[in-house]
């Protein structure tokens, strides 16, 4: 992240002289049409660990540079796309991937829209029962009024 | 007291959810190593010191070592330089450097100078070694016990109060016990 103020600047200088040269941070192109586009599926959703905000495809570090190498090489070597995930999360952590996998750990995160919308459902099951006594109750001393 | 008691568990239940969040929340953007309890990655590389030797991690096996990453490009790694020379002078534990992505003759010049608190310096100019241990940023320590398994990593410059707090007790703790 403290990189990125000096790159945004050196973007904008270099737009002035050569419109779009700086988006080609990732000149990488495989032979394979298909492979290519794993290739960038997959760097599109790994994260640069050294600007935590950025992809692997978005980032102009060494580090990610080296990722992107690592990346290409398993895809080359037939790896499939799990494969190159579970590669890096075993060496960075879940962290590293923007899109999380289920696990135990998580999985109550994972569980939590339906338990809160069952809680949700409960809590308005009571409202409308209780409301409904309390109708029941408001028409009682009306008839009896009415009766009397 | 019927009507207080499920908002009173549901605040129970979030402020209980709440502290595990920060409780494990990334102090300062440090994320915690999938390395640790697992087996230290596996390497053999060329020695800075002398180029014809390689550096091995097998050889490391049987004794407790610091693994420490860093490069002449990393200013924290010269902040902590001090550090890592009364590392070498305490003689608890060798240090076992990986110098990253540099340039051999700045880093013997560096060492030269500064110098030398390794007992051992792995020359890492592919990065590939240094992704494996998972490191993203320079100055990088990981303690790693005799049976070759990670056991604490520290991101940053090494200070006294991480040597003394989370370094020396795993190492005397062990040594405790065994004698």
């Amino acid at each position: 992240m403290r990189r990125a103020a000096p790159v945004s600047v050196l973007c904008a200088l270099a737009a002035l002289g050569a419109a779009g040269a700086c988006r080609a941070v990732d000149p990488t192109q495989l032979p394979d049409p298909a492979l290519q586009a794993r290739y960038v599926a997959l760097t599109h959703e790994l994260r640069c660990m050294q600007c935590q905000n950025e992809s692997l495809a978005d980032s102009q570090v060494d580090l990610a540079a080296d990722l992107r190498r690592q990346v290409r090489e398993q895809l080359l070597a037939g790896k499939s796309d799990d494969e190159v995930r579970g590669w890096m999360a075993a060496r960075y952590g879940d962290f590293i991937l923007f899109r999380p996998r289920y696990s135990l750990r998580n999985a109550w995160l994972w569980g939590a829209p339906a338990l809160l919308l069952l809680i949700g459902a409960l809590v308005s099951w009571r409202v409308v029962r209780t409301r409904t006594a309390l109708l029941a109750e408001d028409r009682e001393p009306l008839d009896e009024d009415g009766r009397a | 007291m019927n009507r207080f008691l499920l908002p009173l568990a549901g605040f129970v239940l979030l402020a209980v959810v709440l502290a595990i969040g920060i409780r494990h929340s990334p102090e300062k953007g440090i994320i915690a190593s999938p390395l640790i309890g697992k087996p230290a990655p596996q390497f053999a590389l060329p020695s800075l010191t002398d180029p014809a030797r390689l550096v091995r991690s097998a050889e490391l096996k049987g004794h407790w070592y610091l693994f420490n990453v860093w490069g002449t490009w990393c200013g924290e790694c010269r902040a902590e330089h001090d550090m890592l020379l009364q590392v070498r002078r305490a003689g608890v534990l060798p240090l076992i450097g990986l110098d990253w992505k540099d340039d051999d003759a700045q880093a013997r010049d560096w060492l030269a100078q500064l110098g030398n608190p390794y007992q051992a310096v792995a020359v890492d100019r592919s990065g590939r070694t240094a992704i494996d241990w998972g490191v993203y940023g320079a100055p990088e320590t990981f303690l790693v016990n005799p049976q070759g398994i990670v056991v604490y990593k520290h991101v940053g410059a090494l200070t006294p109060e991480t040597w003394a707090r989370d370094i020396l007790p795993r190492v005397s703790a062990v040594a405790a016990t065994r004698s």
